[in-house]
């Protein structure tokens, strides 16, 4: 499995995503960065957390907007799989690679903390390594990371089964707990908890290689 | 020409600030307040003299990147 990890002005959780992967993968990701207009040769492309562009207008707007990501949208309308955390997920509703909105947190703070999630979509390409039924402990820091999108699109997502993830005690107000939604092809992965900082016991645990090694099954 | 573009959240979309910003007035002894709304506005200058160019510019960049969709709404206002 190929990745690439996009970096933004801004971005701080590049370095830790790319690790991640490259434990996942036994491969180091290429990296690619925001003013570069074409992707490397790869399976999976991350976008980091972060606060790209300073969060200037919206958080993610700026960054939706630079030339990589016309090359991500492209990418992903291939059917390539992109993994947007944090920050990153913000990128991807502002680029339109996702529905709806991040705004902030329900008590206006920032949140930084350990947090479970419910796997809600066992079968997806970014969960699949899971067990059924289990929950995900795993970091969250953000201040903008209240999913909200109009009642017909939450309809769609819960009815189509593309919330990947919800929050099991909802630390930002985020509609239906929602943690992470998937795109309607399901290649598309968006979430505000860090997988990426969990994935080893001297961090405080490795709940999140979930993810990356599912990516590593679905590719296999 | 300059035009004016004022961005807000649509109605129902939480606004923490607003009400952040309410509670303080409350406290300063602004009783009779019963809504607050915090709107985002850009003063553009575009360099061009054709009243509905600068207009169409003007809602095309709204549209594309000043506001989201999801949730916010804007006017387009020319000032000169």
């Amino acid at each position: 499995m190929r990745v690439a990890v996009v970096t933004f002005p801004g971005s701080n959780c590049d370095r830790d995503l790319a690790v991640a992967f490259a434990r996942a993968t036994g491969r180091i990701p290429k990296r690619v960065w925001h003013a570069d207009s074409e992707l490397p040769s790869v399976d999976v492309v991350g976008l980091p957390g972060g606060f790209s562009y300073g969060d200037y207008l919206r958080c993610g707007a700026i960054a939706a907007r630079s030339p990589i990501m016309r090359a991500v949208a492209d990418f992903a309308a291939r059917g390539g799989r992109v993994l947007g955390i944090c920050n990153g997920f913000q990128i991807l509703t502002e680029a339109g690679l996702l529905p709806g909105a991040l705004i902030g947190n329900r008590d206006r703070r920032f949140v930084s903390r350990w947090v479970e999630l419910d796997v809600t979509h066992p079968d997806s390409d970014f969960t699949r390594a899971g067990k059924a039924g289990q929950r995900l402990r795993v970091p969250i820091a953000h201040h903008d990371g209240n999913y909200t999108a109009d009642a017909e699109t939450l309809a769609r997502l819960e009815g189509d089964g593309r919330v990947a993830f919800r929050y099991v005690d909802n630390p930002n107000g985020s509609a239906h707990d929602i943690a992470g939604i998937l795109s309607a092809g399901g290649n598309v992965l968006g979430l505000m908890p860090h997988p990426e900082r969990a994935i080893d016991k001297a961090l405080g645990g490795t709940d999140g290689s979930v993810v990356f090694r599912s990516l590593v099954e679905a590719l296999a | 020409m300059k035009v004016k573009i004022t961005v807000s959240l649509r109605t129902g979309v939480l606004d923490p600030a607003a009400e952040t910003i309410h509670r303080s007035m409350g406290q300063l002894g602004f009783e009779a307040v019963t809504s607050v709304v915090q709107r985002r506005v850009f003063e553009v200058d575009i360099a061009k003299s054709d009243r509905d160019a600068v207009l169409a510019e003007a809602h095309a960049m709204a549209d594309k990147l000043l506001a989201n969709p999801v949730i916010e709404t804007f006017t387009v206002d020319l000032v000169e």
